[in-house]
């Protein structure tokens, strides 16, 4: 039997990530059973009384009431700014689709289905417009895909290290199975005119929110999403229909699609403009910065959790690139002097979230723990002073740079730059 | 196994490949529902409106959420902090850092007012869009925007946007 010196991976106590954990060894329980016992007698309460019906459509047990988003709703407008997903108290990678992020610019619309359609318009040979049940007769693709907003992990950008949850950071990112048709073959049936470059999409919500979108993208891999995690997309992300752009800016996956206008430039629209643009020292602001750089948080430990002293924890995050898949995260439990890589969960898909995992053995001093993901295009995350100097002041937007938390010798855990 | 045993599914996916389930559109359908804007002044309606209308319809129907002079709050800040981009403060609005007018009208036609969009008329999407630029002086106070006149208003970021689409340029 190997002993745990031997899996030291990197500096205070990372083990290798093919160290096995092992639970400990279990008492067991001789007893001498008598002729009028019943085994009710040992029995949970749950076990000795018949249990709850069938129901139309289940919901999580009770003891996870808390496991729901997180929100701000602005004061005279329900509707408008975000929701977080609880990723601190969630595992995998898939995301219930009551838990999904969300992010209004007035609300949800409440779409008679009948009546909805999607327009595609403008440089196309013949403009057309498709029903739900014009798009159903198409053959449908499935893919898991992240979403994430391009203002996650913006506290990241203050001054001050924010002391809140990995959500209250992160939560601004889901991923789900998602299924419809591939963009390609309805802009296909269209006739793409010559000269066409953009796609302009819009949303049928009180806000008609509008993005312009490469057409290069739209002819790669874009889906019209009608169905996430099998059931049909729920209200909050697009009923009856989303814009999928794998990898690219939550903001331009357009929920509640109703037109895709064909143009040679894109418009300057709003959400392009006013927001996720970085203005840079000197004045001048990154625009179409479209694709979700490679980013990775440690989720487990982090703010809100406590470590119930020394011994041999599983340090476990997120992994995500909108460029493809994750090639590899390290871990660091030095403030990134030492690194080691940790495992991935297979199987790791492109433009998806990939869980990463690996054993560390704390010795209950004061520890900061980081993660460092690199992707299949060979991006790495910069370190946090890297990403901010790029910037002039206030800037947030695209923020991808090595987040770390400080665990303290009495086992509680904060958010800490390095 | 000869290619004939496959020549159904060959079929069927030949089917899907060109499945022509839209409904064809014509100009006036499309004309109903594209309100897409750009800044070559494409997609404007007719219509005008003056900086002194767009004040009264700023005073009733915008100023609660977005403050005297478009100087903000409760809501964003509409005015305002130009000259500031390139400085350790920048302050962003729409006429300080916006690159193009026309995305103001296509935003207010689209989005505003918040508890009633898509109720102003073209002709107040114009005047409003008027007073808002007018109150930096980046049109003059006697200005009247139409479709031809909006789209030449030069904003004073207009050139202050490096598209990073497809690759980042080589000198930032």
């Amino acid at each position: 039997m190997r002993r745990i010196n031997d899996e030291i991976a990197a500096g205070n106590g990372l083990l290798h990530r093919r160290t096995l954990l092992r639970g400990g060894m279990f008492a067991t329980a001789i007893g001498v059973a008598r002729a009028d016992d019943t085994i009710g007698d040992n029995a949970p309460a749950w076990m000795k009384t018949p249990g709850r019906g069938f129901s139309g459509y289940g919901f999580p047990a009770r003891s996870q009431e808390k496991v729901q988003r997180t929100f701000n709703a602005a004061p005279g407008r329900p509707g408008t700014g975000s929701s977080r997903t609880p990723i601190h108290l969630l595992e995998g990678t898939i995301t219930p689709n009551g838990l999904h992020f969300e992010r209004h610019h007035n609300g949800i619309p409440d779409i008679d289905v009948s009546r909805h359609e999607l327009l595609i318009h403008g440089m196309v040979r013949r403009p057309l417009a498709f029903s739900v049940d014009a798009l159903m007769r198409y053959p449908m693709e499935t893919h898991i895909r992240f979403i994430e907003c391009p203002g996650n992990s913006g506290g990241y950008a203050q001054a001050q290290p924010a002391q809140t949850t990995a959500a209250g950071i992160n939560g601004l990112l889901s991923c789900s199975e998602w299924t419809g048709v591939r963009l390609s073959v309805l802009l296909g049936e269209a006739g793409l005119l010559n000269g066409a470059r953009w796609v302009i999409a819009e949303g049928a919500d009180a806000a008609a929110m509008s993005r312009s979108v490469p057409v290069e993208k739209c002819l790669d891999d874009a889906v019209i999403a009608l169905y996430q995690n099998g059931e049909a997309v729920r209200p909050e992300q697009g009923y009856p229909m989303r814009l999928l752009l794998p990898g690219f800016e939550g903001n331009q996956n357009v929920k509640w699609l109703r037109r895709l206008k064909v143009t040679d430039a894109p418009v300057d629209a709003r959400d392009e403009t006013s927001h996720y643009t970085e203005l840079m020292p000197g004045g001048k602001a990154r625009q179409f910065m479209f694709a979700q750089a490679v980013k990775s948080a440690i989720i487990k430990p982090s703010f809100g959790m406590t470590m119930r002293g020394p011994g041999i924890y599983e340090i476990s995050g997120l992994a995500w690139s909108g460029a493809g898949r994750v090639k590899q995260v390290e871990i660091s439990a030095d403030g990134g002097k030492s690194w080691a890589v940790a495992a991935l969960g297979e199987p790791v898909l492109s433009k998806a979230l990939t869980r990463f995992r690996l054993p560390w053995q704390w010795n209950g001093a004061p520890a900061v723990l980081a993660s460092r993901a690199t992707d299949e295009s060979g991006d790495v995350q910069p370190t946090r002073a890297a990403w901010v100097a790029q910037y002039a002041a206030g800037q947030f937007y695209h923020f991808n740079g090595i987040q770390s938390w400080g665990v303290e010798a009495d086992g509680t855990v904060k958010n800490v730059y390095i | 196994m000869s290619i004939s045993k496959f020549a159904p599914l060959l079929f069927a996916l030949g089917c899907f490949a060109q499945q022509n389930a839209g409904r064809v559109l014509t100009a006036e359908d499309v004309a109903k529902i594209d309100i897409t804007v750009a800044p070559n002044g494409s997609g404007l309606p007719a219509g005008s409106g003056s900086v002194s209308e767009g004040m009264e319809i700023y005073a009733k129907k915008c100023q609660s959420c977005h403050g005297i002079e478009g100087r903000g709050q409760p809501q964003d800040r509409l005015t305002g902090g130009i000259g500031t981009l390139a400085s350790s403060k920048p302050v962003k609005t729409p006429v300080s850092y916006w690159p193009a007018a026309t995305t103001l009208f296509d935003y207010i036609r689209r989005a505003m007012p918040i508890n009633a969009p898509e109720s102003l008329t073209n002709h107040e999407v114009y005047a409003v869009t008027a007073y808002i630029l007018s109150i930096d002086s980046v049109v003059g106070k006697d200005a009247v925007l139409d479709a031809k006149t909006l789209p030449r208003v030069k904003m004073p970021n207009r050139d202050g946007f490096v598209s990073y689409w497809p690759v980042p340029p080589r000198k930032p």
